[in-house]
This record gives structure tokens, sequence and C-alpha cells, in this order.
């Protein structure tokens, strides 16, 4: 192991980091200065976020965002895995969306392979994608909500995400750990049980999302303390390389699902949400806009939802039926060789993101015809999204640094990796 | 629009670059080194191509004796809505690439990132800091001699 220990790595220390002119008082005859340490186990930063906070008074002159308490080395693991041992791994990036990242999964793998999943399959993933991304918004916009004070939000809607997380249960045997997608298809097939659960869960939405509006939207204390709060221009979010929600809350209509579409989306027809207020107010706006546009989306897939097979017919590259594995040889022989040699890709690298519900989440996967990916990256939104909090918090109260991160809405599980 | 920023990149850095095959519709370029900065630059600033969003910045160990790892910037441009892969080779003796963070601020992180996995410095960088790993770590976990277990002076598994 080349062990590199020069001068400048060696600056790279704890001490020196405190040392950074953002985390250090010095010449305060007022004694107003103060850092302050949030986190790494604080309740608001929704995960192991550390957060050195830099305060003149109450107002924060600076913070220094610290990444790594939830780190487990995935893209390495990734390195040591076949394309279809990695999908349970998948699961806890993202822990509020874990359907989508199934769906990006599968896609990058099947763009490396050249596999084109059947129309029913592709219409499947859609519905997992847009049932994730209303499952994890209603988390964002109920701890968004706790964060300021308003308690009862969170539990609503987590009422709500019950019943899409029942719905998951039902259509791939897990709550959260989804695992659902396979490459080249799905783990089962979607169910008339589960539209039937949807078509109810779709139904009652609209009313009870109304039940979250009148109480926030309306709410002197919570505009209060989200309006004019956290904000970014627009330029500074592009230059960062922010996506998704706040993204578009700062006027910037990108949206993949519309700009760079994959699966079905071309088909359906939906709205891409912006605000141009660019505070934490319009990144709530955009998530409960969102969150409709979702269940629009949910409501033609289904109607659309075409028969068929859900699964490649390919031997080599596809996992055959669970049923068939444990009654032929055959089929057992290619299970096998599918899970523990793995499918051989051909040589090259391919990238593919799709619009996750926190924004642009992608795989860049590097093949060197092997059963396992060379390298694998992992192209997390949240992270990047994390790298705003010095901007959006300068010049803020301490209390807002709170319903700053709230906005953000990160999962550490996928910052960290 | 995938062909104008190839012919505009070989008419304005013809030994420079050099563009890769294109596989499954994805764009890739190779550029030299030393020749990042004026590269970003022109692709970030020139009006009909306007790659203003940087999407990922990793590091790729490829283990061989040559070029041994790979910087690769993913770029965007929101205009245009299109997709650029830059790779940069750099030799295991000399692990240095220029900053971009000043052309792009979001590439702050993802350079400490790839700092951090594979031990790739970048020369003007603000703030070349370990991203996940400890601050005291001494390896690059993501370099393909890294073991998966058993490295010097880890903690101890538990006993049986």
């Amino acid at each position: 192991m080349p062990v590199r220990t020069t001068e400048e790595t060696r600056k790279s220390q704890i001490l020196a980091a405190l040392e950074d002119q953002d985390t250090t008082v010095s010449l305060d005859p007022l004694e107003s200065e103060m850092i302050l340490n949030m986190g790494p186990q604080h309740p608001a930063t929704h995960g192991v976020l550390r957060v050195l906070v830099r305060l003149d008074g109450e107002t924060i002159t600076g913070c220094v965002p610290e990444l790594g308490y939830l780190h487990r080395g995935y893209e390495k693991i990734a390195e040591n895995c076949t394309y279809h041992e990695f999908i349970p791994h998948t699961d806890r990036l993202d822990y509020l969306s874990p359907l989508s990242n199934n769906v990006a999964y599968a896609l990058a793998v099947e763009k490396l392979v050249g596999i084109e999943v059947p129309q029913r399959a592709q219409y499947v993933r859609v519905l997992c994608c847009e049932m994730a991304r209303i499952a994890s918004h209603l988390v964002a916009v109920g701890t968004m909500g706790m964060d300021v004070g308003a308690l009862t939000v969170l539990l609503w809607t987590f009422r709500e995400r019950e019943k899409l997380v029942d719905i998951f249960d039902v259509l791939c045997g897990a709550r959260f750990t989804t695992s659902y997608t396979r490459i080249g298809g799905l783990m089962q097939d979607w169910t008339s049980q589960c539209s039937v659960m949807l078509t109810r869960f779709l139904d009652e939405f609209g009313a009870d999302l109304g039940e979250v509006e009148s109480l926030l939207y309306r709410n002197k204390i919570f505009i209060d303390r989200c309006e004019n709060v956290g904000h970014i221009s627009p330029d500074e979010a592009v230059g960062l390389g922010l996506t998704g929600p706040i993204l578009r809350g700062a006027g910037i209509p990108r949206d993949l699902r519309r700009d760079n579409p994959y699966l079905v989306y071309p088909e359906m027809d939906f709205d891409v949400v912006t605000f141009t207020e660019s505070d934490v107010l319009a990144r709530f706006y955009v998530r409960m806009e969102e969150m409709k546009q979702s269940a629009r989306i949910l409501r033609q897939a289904m109607e659309k939802l075409p028969d068929g097979p859900w699964n490649v017919h390919d031997t080599k590259r596809v996992l055959p039926k669970k049923e068939r594995t444990y009654t032929r040889m055959e089929e057992l022989i290619h299970d096998f060789m599918v899970i523990n040699l793995g499918i051989d890709p051909p040589v090259g690298a391919v990238y593919q993101g799709i619009e996750s519900s926190r924004g642009e989440f992608g795989f860049y996967i590097v093949s060197d015809g092997t059963g396992n990916p060379w390298r694998m990256k992992i192209r997390s939104p949240s992270m990047v999204n994390l790298s705003a909090l010095p901007v959006m918090a300068k010049g803020a109260m301490v209390s807002d640094i709170v319903a700053i991160i709230g906005s953000i809405d990160p999962v550490m599980g996928e910052a960290d990796k | 629009m995938s062909r104008l920023v190839l012919e505009k990149l070989k008419e304005h850095f013809p030994s420079t670059i050099e563009v890769e095959e294109e596989f499954r519709g994805d764009l890739s370029v190779r550029v030299k080194k030393d020749q990042i900065v004026g590269v970003s630059e022109y692709l970030r600033n020139d009006p009909e191509l306007r790659y203003d969003l940087i999407v990922d910045i990793c590091g790729v160990d490829m283990y061989r004796p040559e070029a041994r790892f790979e910087v690769v910037y993913h770029l965007y441009s929101l205009q245009n809505k299109e997709y650029l892969r830059l790779k940069v080779e750099v030799d295991e003796s000399d692990p240095v690439v220029d900053t971009v963070s000043h052309i792009w601020p979001g590439a702050n992180w993802h350079e400490r990132e790839t700092f951090d996995m594979y031990g790739i410095t970048f020369r003007g960088h603000p703030d070349l800091r370990r991203m996940y790993m400890p601050e005291d770590y001494e390896y690059y976990p993501l370099r393909k001699d890294f073991p998966l277990l058993g490295v010097p002076d880890a903690i101890p598994l538990p006993r049986r």
C-alpha cells in the first residue's frame, strides 16, 4: 500500500479543519462570536450530518458541513459484487425512496448491457418511481413541518405514507428494503390487488393532502419561519450543480423526466413545477405540487398499463422465473450462473441518471467485460445539494438552519454512500 | 446537437482532445491533463454549448502501469439538455490535476471526494480535505490495491 502522508495531506487533520477561517474565532472583543457544533446526532439533521456553525450572536456567519458518518463504502462493495448482487444495496442508499433507486440501478445496467425491458415493465417502473416520490416527499414535508414546530403535519403525512408502504408490501414483500427491479425486468408482476390499493390511495390522497395544506398554507408561524429563509440565487444553484426540488424552487425547470426522458415518461402528461422565490417556502411548495403531479402520472400509468411480459426473455443475462428455478435443471443452472458469475456486459462505460425525489440520481458504470463492475460511481443528489448549505445558511439566524436543512431534505444514506 | 460539441472541440483544441467512440449514446472526450482548465472554461462559456451544470466528478483506478488513474467529469448543458463526459488520464507518479472548482463551484466537493478515495490532489483547490474518511486516515480506499479486509492498524475484528 502506498502511503501518502505528505505535508499537504497532513494538513488535513482535524485540527487544521477546525482552524479553518469559518470555524475559528479570533479577535472578538465583545465575545459575541462562537462555534456551535450541530450533530452528528441531532434530531433536525435527518441522519448523521454534522454541521459546524460559526455564529455572531444569533446570526450565522459561516458553516461547514461534515459528511461521512454513514459512509459504508458502497462503491467499493459494488466492485466486488456481480450486477445482480448489488440490487439490495441500492435500497440502502436513499432509504426514503428505495423503489426509485432500484429503477435507477436497473436502468444503468440495462443501458450498459443493451437490454430494453418490455412495455409492461416500463409502466410498472414508472409507477414505482412515482410512488417512491410521493412517499419520499411526504416525509420531506412532514419533517420540515416538524423542524419548524408543526408536529401534527408529520403524523398526518406518515399516515399517508403508511398506505403507500402497504402497497410496497403487497408489490414486493417488503416495506422498505424493496429490491424490486431485476436487470431485464422486475422481481414479480404488478397485481390487480396493487391497482386496487393504489386507486383507493389516489382517491383519498387529494383530500388528505388538502388537510396538510389547510394546516400549513395559512399558518402564520410556518410561513414566517420559511419565507425568505435560505435563499440561493439561480446562478449559484446551477454553479453548485444542485438538482431536484431545490433547483426547480430557484426557477430553473430542469426535470430529467422531461428533458432526457427514460422509461415511458414521454407518454405521460405532467407539468414541471417551478417556483422562483428560491427560499425554504418555495421548496416546500415545489414538493407539495410535485406530489399532485406524481398522482396524475400514477393514474395515467395505471390506465395505460399494458398486458404482456414483464421480463426480457434472455436466459444468459436475465434471471429465470423463481418457480421454474425450483423445479427445472436448466433454469437452476442459469440462476446460479447469473447470480454468482454475473452477466457479461461489453467493455465500456455508461452514465444513466434519473429524476429521483431529491434530484438527479445516477450511476456511472465502467465495465471491463466481466461479471463485476470495474468501477461504479453513485451520483447522489443529497451530497451535492448539501454543498449549498453554507451558501443558504449565511446570514440566517441560528434557528433557521434547521428549516434550511429540512428544505434540502438530505438522506445521509445516499449522501455518504 | 451532439455532433456540434465534438466539432467545436476539435476545431478549438485539435491537439489536446481525443474523441472516444460513442458507446450507448454517451459522448466521451479524452482531454490532456494540463489542458483540462482551458477545455472546461471553453465548454462552460461558449454561448452555443454552455455546459453550466457539473453533474459529477469521479476517479477510476484502471490499475495499469501507465496512466493508472482517470478523472471523469460529467457535464450537463441546461440549454441543450446534453451530457458530455471528459476523461483525464493521471499517472500514479504525479497524481495532480488542476482544479475546476473556480469554473463550477460544485466541483469542490466532488474533487474532495476523488481526493479522499484515490489520493488524486487538485492543484488550486480551496479546501482539499477528506470528504468521507477520517481526517487522519492514511489510505485511499477505492484504489484497487486497497484490501477489503485487513488494513494495517485498522480496528481489530472482535474475537470469536
